[in-house]
C-alpha cells in the first residue's frame, strides 16, 4: 500500500489544487498465478472514489519469447504514461502529459498486449510492443461503438555506454477515436530518450537521470466558424489539430538520501493547438528510508488562455508550491527503472 | 555405363555439397547449434556464478547480473540483462529476497518460460545453504530492511559454499542428463579443494577465534560464525538504514567499551562514517569484498577467501 499526501500553496487561477489532499493511496496486489501466468491489481483510493488503475493477467511462458497481457492497463505510450505516481520523479505530471495523453489516468485501458524483444546486434536490447484496447482513455479516446478500439505501438531501444551509464530511446504510437464520435480520430506520435548514469561502486550515494519526451497530437474536430485563441465554444477550436508539446528533465542524486531536479514543460493544447502552456520546476527529495519519501517541488506555469469557458482570454502566470510526503506499507517491491 | 557411373557421382559430390551448404548456413544462423549444447546459466550474483562454473566446466555457459563490487539489493533491472535472460536455460538466485528490487521484473518481462518460478530452470539457492538470522515472531520494518526468511549473505561460509554447488551440480545434471556423472565428478573435485582450502584458512584464522569486529551492514553472519568472528555492532543502525549521529556516538562507546579495533566494510558503502569511527577508537577500516570480482584478482571462490582472510590477518595483527 502506498500513501501519496501532497499540500499546495501558492496562486494558480488556472488549474487550482486543494491545500491539503489525500491524493491517492495505492493498493498493489501481485502474485504467481500458475506456472504459466502472473497477475498484477493496482487499485487506487482517491477524493472522488475508488479506481481500477491496472489488473492484469501477464503470460510469461508463451513460445517465441512472447510475453502477452490482457486486462486493464496503462498503454506503453512514451515513458511517463507508463509510470504510476509513486515512482514519478516530480509530484506532478509534465504539461504535455496533461495536455496530449490523458494527464494522470493517462491512456489506461482495457485491452490486450503483446511484447517480444527483437533480434539485435550484440549487447543492443530491442523491443516492440503491440497493444489493442477498447478506445476509452480520459479525455484522449472515447468509444462511441464496439469497432471504435484504440491502439498502441512502442519500439524500445537500449544500450549499455558503459557500465555506469545507458540510454534508452522509444518511439510510440498511438491511434483511437476521440470524443466527436465514431468518424473522428486521434493520433499520438511519441519519441522519448533517457540518459542515466549510475557508479556502480556508489550505487546508493550518486546517480543522473536525464529525460525528454516530446509528443505530437493531431486531432479531428468539427469544422466550424474560425474563434478566437482561448474563447472558441467549449475551448475547441475546429477542423485539425496539430498540437506539440515536451518535457526534459534532469535528476542528480548528490547522497545516499537526496535528490535534486529540474524540468522544463511546454505544451500545445489538444482542443487547440493555438494555446501554449509553458512550465518550470525544481525539484528537492529526502528519502528518510526506501519505503518513505519527503519532496518539494517549487512549479511556475504560465498558461496561455484558462480552460474553463466563458473566462476571459489571455495568459495567467501561476507560482506554487507544493510538498508531498509519500509511505509504502507491505512487502518491498520493485524498484523502478 | 560409365556416364551413368559419372552421373551417379556428380550427384553424390552435388547432394554432399547442398548438404554441406545447409549445415554451415544452420551454423551461421543458429550459433547455438554449434557450440555443442552448452546449458547458458545466468545467476544473480558474481558468487553464484563462480560456483556454477566451478562443477559445470565447460558445458555451461555461465554469466552473472550484479558486478561483486555492487551492492545486491540495488542492481538497477536493465533490459540488457533481459538479453541475458532470454536464452538462459538455468537461472540461479540468492533468494531470501535478496534481490527483490530487481529480479522478479527481469524474469517476468524475459519471455523465457524455462527460467519463471516454479519451471526447471529456476533454482532458488537458498534451499540448499545454511540460513543465518531468521527473524522469529513478528517483523516491522521498525527493525529496517529486514528479510523475513534470514539474512541472504549465506555464500560467506565455506560450508555453504559446497552445499550450494552440490545443489548446483545436481540441478545442472537434471537439466543435462548426459552430463551429470561429469557435474557430479566437477563437484567431487571441487569439494576435495574446497576442503583443503578450509584446513588451511581455519589454521590461518585460528589465532583470531573469538575477535570482536564491527562490520557496516549485516553481509558477514555466515562468514563470522565460519571463522570464529565475534560482531559486536553494526555502522548502519538498523538494516538498510544509513547510520545517523547518535548511533554512531553509541558505537564509537561500545568499540571503546569492549576494545574492538577492526570493522569490515564492504566495497560499495562509504567510507566517511567508518573513517571517523576509526579515528576516534584507533581502529581499523577493512574493505573486504563480500562478493567473487569484488576486487581486482579475486576471481573465484578460493580466491575470495584467500583476499578476505589475508586481510583480517593483517589488520588483527597491526591492532594487537
Amino acid at each position: 500500500m502506498i500513501g501519496d499526501f501532497i499540500a499546495t500553496t501558492g496562486r494558480n487561477r488556472v488549474v487550482p489544487a486543494p491545500v491539503l489532499e489525500m491524493h491517492e493511496s495505492e493498493l498493489g496486489v501481485q502474485a504467481i498465478i500458475d506456472p504459466y501466468a502472473r497477475g498484477d491489481f493496482f487499485l487506487s483510493f482517491g477524493e472522488e472514489g475508488v479506481n481500477l488503475e491496472e489488473g492484469y493477467i501477464t503470460f510469461t511462458a508463451l513460445p517465441g519469447g512472447i510475453v502477452a497481457k490482457g486486462g486493464k492497463m496503462r498503454s506503453a505510450f512514451g515513458k511517463v504514461n507508463t509510470l504510476h505516481n509513486h515512482v514519478l520523479p516530480w509530484i506532478d505530471r509534465p504539461l504535455v502529459s496533461n495536455n496530449l495523453v490523458g494527464g494522470e489516468d493517462g491512456i489506461d485501458d482495457a485491452g490486450f498486449s503483446v511484447t517480444r524483444i527483437l533480434p539485435a546486434p550484440k549487447s543492443l536490447f530491442l523491443e516492440a510492443t503491440g497493444q489493442v484496447f477498447r478506445g476509452d482513455a480520459s479525455d484522449v479516446f472515447k468509444n462511441s461503438q464496439r469497432r471504435d478500439v484504440s491502439v498502441v505501438g512502442h519500439l524500445r531501444g537500449y544500450g549499455d555506454i558503459s557500465e555506469s551509464t545507458n540510454l534508452d530511446l522509444g518511439i510510440s504510437y498511438a491511434r483511437g477515436h476521440n470524443d466527436f464520435g465514431s468518424t473522428f480520430l486521434t493520433n499520438l506520435y511519441g519519441v522519448d530518450a533517457t540518459l542515466r548514469y549510475k557508479p556502480l561502486r556508489r550505487a546508493i550515494y550518486k546517480s543522473f537521470v536525464g529525460r525528454g519526451e516530446f509528443i505530437w497530437s493531431q486531432r479531428q474536430q468539427p469544422a466550424g466558424i474560425p474563434c478566437a485563441v482561448g474563447a472558441c465554444d467549449s475551448g475547441i477550436a475546429p477542423n485539425f489539430q496539430r498540437a506539440f508539446g515536451f518535457y526534459t528533465s534532469a535528476d542528480y542524486q548528490f547522497a545516499r538520501r537526496w535528490f535534486v531536479g529540474g524540468r522544463l514543460d511546454r505544451s500545445g493544447r489538444a482542443r487547440d493547438a493555438r494555446i501554449k502552456d509553458d512550465g518550470t520546476s525544481i525539484v528537492l527529495t529526502y528519502w528518510p528510508s526506501e519505503f518513505a519519501q519527503v519532496r518539494g517541488q517549487y512549479r511556475f506555469t504560465r498558461y496561455g488562455a484558462p480552460f474553463e469557458t466563458g473566462a476571459p482570454p489571455g495568459k495567467d502566470d501561476a507560482h506554487e508550491l507544493l510538498l508531498q510526503l509519500q509511505f509504502s506499507l507491505g512487502a518491498h517491491g520493485a524498484h523502478p527503472f | 555405363m560409365e556416364h551413368t557411373h559419372f552421373r551417379k557421382r556428380e550427384i553424390m559430390i552435388i547432394t554432399s555439397a547442398w548438404r554441406a551448404a545447409v549445415l554451415v548456413a544452420a551454423i551461421l544462423l543458429f550459433p547455438s547449434f554449434a557450440a555443442a549444447k552448452k546449458l547458458n546459466v545466468v545467476t544473480s550474483t558474481t558468487d553464484l556464478a563462480a560456483l556454477t562454473q566451478e562443477v559445470g566446466g565447460d558445458k555451461v555457459n555461465v554469466e552473472a547480473i550484479a558486478k561483486g563490487y555492487q551492492d545486491p539489493h540495488f542492481v538497477e533491472a536493465k533490459p540488457s540483462f533481459l538479453l541475458k535472460l532470454k536464452n538462459a536455460d538455468l537461472l540461479v538466485s540468492v533468494g531470501l529476497d535478496l534481490e527483490i528490487g530487481w529480479l522478479p521484473p527481469l524474469i517476468t518481462q524475459s519471455g523465457n518460460g524455462r527460467i519463471q518460478p516454479g519451471a526447471n530452470g529456476y533454482l532458488d539457492a537458498s534451499q540448499f545453504a545454511e540460513i543465518l538470522e531468521i527473524p522469529q515472531g513478528k517483523v516491522t520494518r521498525a527493525e529496517g530492511d529486514v528479510h523475513p526468511l534470514g539474512n541472504p549473505h549465506y555464500w560467506l561460509d565455506p560450508d555453504n559454499g559446497r552445499r550450494l554447488a552440490k545443489g548446483i551440480a545436481g540441478k545442472l545434471g537434471e537439466l543435462d542428463p548426459n552430463d551429470s556423472a561429469y557435474f557430479q565428478q566437477r563437484f567431487a573435485d571441487f569439494d576435495k579443494r574446497l576442503s583443503d582450502a578450509e584446513k588451511r584458512w581455519n589454521a590461518e584464522m585460528a589465532p583470531y577465534h573469538g575477535s570482536k569486529v564491527v562490520t557496516y551492514h549485516r553481509s558477514w553472519p555466515n562468514f563470522a560464525k565460519h571463522f570464529g568472528l565475534d560482531v559486536v555492532g553494526y555502522v548502519e543502525p538498523r538494516p538498510g538504514i544509513p547510520p545517523s549521529p547518535s548511533h554512531t556516538i553509541d558505537l564509537i562507546n561500545l568499540m571503546k567499551r569492549e576494545n574492538v579495533k577492526v570493522m569490515l566494510i564492504e566495497p560499495y558503502f562509504d567510507l566517511r562514517t567508518p573513517n571517523s569511527i576509526a579515528s576516534q577508537t584507533g581502529g581499523k577500516v577493512l574493505v573486504m569484498t563480500p562478493s567473487v570480482g569484488g576486487e581486482k584478482g579475486v576471481e573465484d571462490y578460493f580466491k575470495l577467501f584467500d583476499y578476505d582472510l589475508g586481510l583480517l590477518k593483517q589488520a588483527f595483527d597491526s591492532v594487537k
